[in-house]
């Protein structure tokens, strides 16, 4: 029974938040009220049974003891003329289906006249039904600061007017951008060894793919996900970064990249060719064998034509290393402006090795571990310079 | 819902500095006006009354029951508030509509959309 109701509060949480919140127009009146009724079903539902539609029930019961609240609020009200509580609408749930506002939320949240850390917060309480602690522990950010975030960044959204709703098309693009970009800063969270929020990620990309279907940045995203966490158990070895060409492939998802392959492709169907779609692209070349260098290259090309990023452009001088010989690579990174990115350093490193100009390389690494704030990239370099410590110089 | 647009003028150029002024083109001053003026129309704007410069402003304060005045505005010069107007409106992605067609803002300002507390 436990189970099935951590089932139910995974599956309906969002949705039964979005619902609440989109009735009664105020976050913490929807959360209070969403608390207690799923506090009500884990008292009455191994009693009597669970429901045959959970997020009705839940839906129903959090709307009636918010109008209750509502309505005893107002009695006060009435009495102490202080308060104006607006009257509840009926009729909203009906008997097997309620309506389902998650896009309404989640572009709610990512409204940009909110901080980006707090849309953050905000779409992983909301819509992720994570705790303020956490969240708090998965940013490594002290408990009290996280909830006034999230209180904040609630009282802003009433305070200042911003409106529950799915952008109107003249704004969407935009908007889609941060919503987006939110979800891919989760898993990136996540991707860097917390895994709870990759997860966490992959949901919220799977209710956009459902509900936006034919937006085919959205399915790039979605793909793109599925395809770097598929090799996620082969990333680490004892705390060790493991490189792509090292990486035990035995421990890859295939059924996750096969799926990750089947939403790519239906991004391509809808002409997507978007930053997100091309990286989509470009993990799931990198999950075939034997990669294809000169087409991973092209692409990394192209999203750095869409992205204007010079990280991207490292990524593309990578590639072309593979594919065209490391002087060619070399080429590119001496022309990128990031004097202070430790991979910019690594990559030379290895590069000058790979030509036999070992003492440069080695300037290289160690220029690089002077940047490096991450444990397990710092043991990945000083291995590196270890082994360049024992190749012949000159 | 009522929300106070402030409006500063930061780096852009306006009438009150000719130098400023004559950096931008005859049908960008041109522009410049019309905008402000359809700003005025559009429904639900209440338009502000007009502010003299930020170097005319006079901050009072009282310490000690002593009143004390400085010359110049409370923030930087730049920061200054240089005008507002008042919008009735459904929600801030409208008001935020209507503060990116104040010139201000694409010409080296900004505008801050303050909501009105009703009571």
């Amino acid at each position: 029974m436990v189970a099935i109701l951590e089932q139910v509060f995974r599956d309906q949480w969002g949705r039964v938040l979005a619902a609440l919140i989109g009735f009664l127009g105020d976050f913490d009146l929807a959360e209070e009220a969403a608390q207690e009724a799923f506090a009500i079903a884990a008292e009455r539902w191994p009693r009597d049974g669970t429901p045959t539609s959970p997020g009705t029930w839940l839906v129903t019961t959090a709307r009636n003891r918010a109008i209750d609240r509502i309505r005893r609020d107002r009695t006060l009200a009435a009495k102490t003329r202080l308060l104006q509580v607006p009257e509840p609408a009926e009729g909203m749930v009906s008997a097997t289906t309620f309506p389902d506002e998650r896009l309404e939320l989640i572009f709610t949240c990512c409204h940009p006249a909110l901080a980006v850390d707090a849309q953050v917060a905000l779409v992983l309480r909301t819509l992720g039904g994570l705790t303020t602690v956490e969240i708090a522990h998965a940013f490594l950010v002290p408990e009290p600061t996280m909830a006034q975030r999230l209180v904040r960044a609630k009282r802003k959204i009433k305070a200042a007017g911003i409106p529950f709703r799915v952008p109107p098309e003249h704004l969407l693009a935009d908007r889609l951008v941060s919503v987006l970009a939110v979800v891919y800063l989760i898993f990136n969270e996540g991707y860097r060894g917390r895994g709870e929020l990759a997860a966490e990620a992959l949901m919220l990309g799977r209710a956009l793919a459902e509900l936006m279907p034919d937006e085919p940045e959205v399915h790039g995203l979605l793909a793109m996900m599925l395809l770097l966490d598929a090799r996620r158990e082969a990333r680490f070895r004892n705390g060790q970064i493991v490189l792509l060409v090292d990486q035990d492939r035995s421990l890859w998802d295939a059924a996750q990249i096969a799926d990750g392959r089947f939403v790519l492709d239906r991004a391509l169907e809808l002409r997507g060719r978007g930053p997100y779609v091309v990286q989509a692209a470009i993990a799931s070349l990198h999950a075939a064998q034997p990669l294809d260098w000169p087409q991973i290259a092209a692409l990394y090309g192209e999203l750095a034509r869409l992205t204007d990023s010079p990280v991207v452009e490292l990524s593309r001088a990578i590639a072309v290393a593979e594919a065209r010989g490391p002087q060619e690579g070399l080429d590119i990174v001496d022309r990128i402006a990031l004097e202070d990115y430790h991979y910019l350093h690594s990559t030379r490193g290895e590069l000058l090795r790979r030509l036999g100009r070992t003492a440069e390389a080695r300037e290289a690494y160690g220029r690089a571990l002077t940047l490096v704030h991450d444990e397990a990239e710092r043991r990945l370099l000083e291995r590196r310079l270890q082994e360049l410590g024992t190749a012949a110089g000159r | 819902m009522k929300y106070m647009l402030l409006i500063h003028q930061g780096d852009a150029p306006t009438p009150r500095s000719p130098e400023a002024w004559a950096t931008l083109s005859e049908d960008e001053q041109k522009a410049v006006f019309a905008d402000y003026q359809a700003i005025n129309q559009t429904p639900g704007v209440t338009p502000g009354l007009g502010l003299d410069a930020p170097e005319t402003a006079t901050t009072v304060r009282v310490q000690d029951g002593k009143t004390l005045t400085t010359d110049g505005p409370f923030v930087e010069l730049k920061e200054a508030v240089g005008g507002y107007l008042v919008f009735e409106a459904d929600d801030l992605d409208a008001a935020i509509e209507l503060a990116a067609r104040i010139p201000a803002a694409r010409l080296g300002g900004a505008i801050e959309v303050r909501p009105i507390v009703e009571w």
